[in-house]
């Protein structure tokens, strides 16, 4: 899709991709690949494997690579730990952030962030330069001090929960952030602050693959390419006026495309 | 699945404290009758009435069966096959410990328990036991400066008969149950702590038992007085050599508080497990029982079980005292075949007493853990108020846990609060923790320290930190 000539190499390449969980193919052939600065939306129907698409970039355990690669900053990752692609820059920002009973937010963000600067060969934070570091990343997403010494996402509100996620995010500084319906659950304020916090933390040398079902996120943050998922498979990718369209039209005018491709 | 695989590789346990020290030793032959039990008693130089006490409690045991109620599976106990007496040889009359057998030092140095005066903990006191004897005890004369006596048991029986003939076994009867029948006929040593009216002990006072011989029990006794407005911490922990055969250990722990006078109890269990096939390990069966005899008297039991093939165990508060305070905080791990029933018993006999039970199991392999407890309220325990909270987590899908709270109230006017939790280690939250740089085995360990933290809490501040690395040294292992 990129056709033009690009200044600098890709971040991302996700090449004929096919995976399945439990012997039921899931990805049936994905191609996406995101350079530098670039903002891609992915959209489609529940079940279509836009999920699924970004937790294989992590490294899920229970899905399974039948063909295909994926490559970041050209090296294979196919069979790295997840643990290894968020140290080297992947960022996966979960829909449905998980509760961990017992494990303080702020300690949790402590080893994360200090597992993230071991790799790159930056001085790991004790907990006093750690407070200094976090306390000036919760003005990004309008978080309050208290989160932190609360478990980590228990008992937190859905949009707290995705704060959280964009907070987590600032800390790391990921080379590629794949936000999974981030928007999903939040009010119009929160998603604002939310929209905010991604477009502060991105930059000219990071890549965003955005997931989600509405163009509310688009408006706040506008992406290069939308691309339209369906049976496992990229279907149609535009520029950002075909979320409009998608929009307008619904999911049912994209099944034409199948028969295209 | 695989992250299943790798949870089970990551609880596998590497021991370390599996050596044996080669040390001569005298040992009686095996097997319990009269004769050994006068022998014992012979030995240790003692007094009438505790021989007396010991054959008492052998007649009463000989009448006793041992209790099958535990959720427990194993191989019955030859009592005959065991050796009640093993005791390293030095000599007779030891006056400082530039005499005790350097290999005795050197080990509780390898145990991280260093004894010489160069070398010695400086914040703890400590009373070091090696089979059935204790080996040296720390801080003496600094302890005796505050009227406290911190010794081996064997040496309060000769020093304050008056106060070992008025305790011993006022706590936990003779009677009481077949291991504290056993225990009573035969312990060997044991420590003893006495802290007088109104002093708050300078120190944390701690044993630390050592099992070396593998074909002797060890039946240890420990009694700790707090008079009236005292205070003490004590810690307890405990290791063994990895033999094939399982050794017993049966041990009698009581505890007397005072009016207002507080004692604090800790344990950090890690007698050797046995191995992946559950062979060999320690048996643990222990009571440990304390008695709030004074108004506002409190007593803590905090303990943190690693070990053993099999534990038996339920550190009890007897609360008489109006207004006084139970507290039992737990955190019992098994893996492999490892098999423990342990919980507490908290009776309220008096007015406005109060109780607090935090109990955290954790389950790995193909073991079997259980929370037992009793929550009693009598008749005359009006205003009294229990809370328990026990919580269970498993890692794997072979390991078990139950939980049997029995609450039994004779006064209507008391609250008793009960709740109860299970849960597992999920793949989404290995996951999550994973796919933000977090290692596996780290990932693992953080969310055991999290499950144990309101335990972890109430432990004494050096001992959390050792509680801590020790869950995580079990937690250790080859990843993937």
């Amino acid at each position: 899709m990129q056709s033009k000539m690009k200044e600098s190499d890709p971040i991302l390449e996700v090449e004929n991709l096919s995976a399945s969980t439990d012997n039921l193919p899931i990805l049936k052939g994905v191609s996406l690949t995101v350079y530098p600065g670039e903002i891609h939306a992915i959209m489609g129907r529940n079940g279509c494997g836009k999920s699924t698409l970004s937790k294989i970039i992590a490294g899920h355990p229970s899905y399974n690579i039948t063909n295909g690669d994926i490559k970041f900053l050209g090296e294979n990752i196919n069979s790295l730990e997840p643990e290894e692609r968020s140290q080297s820059g992947i960022f996966l920002g979960f829909q449905y952030p998980i509760e961990i009973p017992g494990v303080s937010n702020l300690e949790f963000l402590r080893v994360s962030t200090n597992a993230r600067r071991k790799f790159l060969n930056k001085e790991e934070l004790d907990t006093f330069d750690f407070e200094e570091l976090v306390k000036e990343k919760l003005e990004i997403v309008k978080m309050d001090h208290a989160f932190l010494s609360r478990s980590v996402n228990q008992g937190f509100s859905g949009g707290e929960k995705k704060r959280n996620e964009i907070l987590q995010m600032a800390l790391l500084e990921p080379k590629i952030a794949i936000l999974d319906e981030t928007d999903s659950g939040l009010d119009i304020d929160a998603l604002r602050i939310v929209a905010s916090g991604i477009k502060k933390i991105s930059n000219a040398q990071t890549g965003i693959i955005l997931i989600t079902h509405y163009q509310r996120l688009l408006d706040e943050i506008k992406p290069n390419y939308v691309h339209v998922m369906s049976d496992g498979q990229i279907i149609k990718t535009g520029q950002s006026d075909l979320a409009l369209e998608l929009e307008e039209k619904g999911y049912e005018w994209t099944d034409n495309f199948i028969k295209e491709t | 699945m695989v992250n299943e695989n790798l949870v089970k590789d990551v609880v596998k346990e590497p021991y370390k404290y599996g050596f044996v020290t080669d040390i001569e030793t005298e040992k009686i032959e095996k097997g319990l009758n009269e004769d050994i039990i006068k022998l014992i008693s012979q030995k240790k130089e003692e007094p009438k009435f505790l021989l007396d006490f010991r054959l008492k409690a052998f007649k009463k045991w000989q009448k006793m069966k041992e209790p099958d109620w535990a959720a427990l599976g194993y191989k019955k106990i030859d009592y005959q096959d065991i050796i009640y007496y093993s005791a390293p040889k030095q000599k007779e009359k030891i006056s400082s410990l530039d005499e005790v057998d350097p290999k005795l030092l050197e080990t509780f140095d390898k145990l991280g328990i260093p004894l010489t005066e160069q070398k010695k903990l400086t914040n703890v006191a400590v009373d070091a036991v090696f089979d059935s004897v204790s080996i040296a005890t720390t801080f003496r004369e600094e302890l005796a400066e505050h009227g406290v006596i911190f010794c081996s048991i064997s040496e309060a029986v000769k020093n304050h008969a008056d106060l070992i003939e008025k305790y011993l076994g006022t706590v936990v009867p003779a009677s009481d149950n077949y291991f504290a029948a056993l225990n009573s006929a035969v312990f060997s040593d044991g420590s003893f702590v006495y802290i007088p009216k109104g002093v708050t002990c300078p120190m944390d006072l701690s044993s630390y038992f050592r099992i070396n011989s593998g074909d002797s029990g060890q039946f240890e006794r420990t009694l700790i007085i707090a008079e009236e407005s005292s205070s003490v911490s004590y810690l307890e922990g405990c290791t063994a050599p990895m033999f094939d055969t399982n050794t017993l250990h049966a041990a009698v722990v009581e505890l007397i508080a005072l009016d207002d006078a507080s004692i604090k109890y800790s344990t950090v269990q890690n007698w050797y497990a046995g191995d992946e096939e559950g062979i060999g390990g320690i048996f643990n069966f222990v009571t440990k029982r304390g008695k709030c005899l004074g108004k506002r008297s409190k007593i803590s039991w905090s303990q943190v079980e690693t070990g053993s093939a099999i534990t038996w165990k339920y550190p009890s508060c007897l609360l008489l005292g109006e207004e006084s305070v139970g507290e039992f905080y737990s955190v019992a791990l098994t893996n492999n075949l490892q098999q423990a029933d342990t919980g507490t018993k908290m009776i309220h006999i008096g007015p406005k007493t109060k109780s607090t039970i935090v109990s955290k199991g954790i389950s790995a392999g193909n073991s079997k853990n259980s929370y037992r407890g009793l929550v009693k309220m009598g008749t005359k325990a009006t205003g009294s108020r229990n809370y328990s909270q026990c919580d269970s987590m498993l890692i794997g899908d072979q390991a078990s846990a139950n939980t049997f709270p029995y609450i039994k109230s004779q006064q209507p006017n008391s609250e008793i609060e009960h709740e109860a939790s299970t849960c597992r280690i999920s793949e989404d939250q290995l996951f999550y923790l994973q796919s933000r740089g977090i290692e596996f085995e780290e990932a693992v360990s953080m969310m055991v320290s999290g499950f144990c933290r309101d335990v972890f809490n109430q432990l004494p501040m050096e001992f959390a930190a050792e509680a801590d690395k020790l869950l995580a040294l079990k937690l250790e292992g080859s990843v993937g």
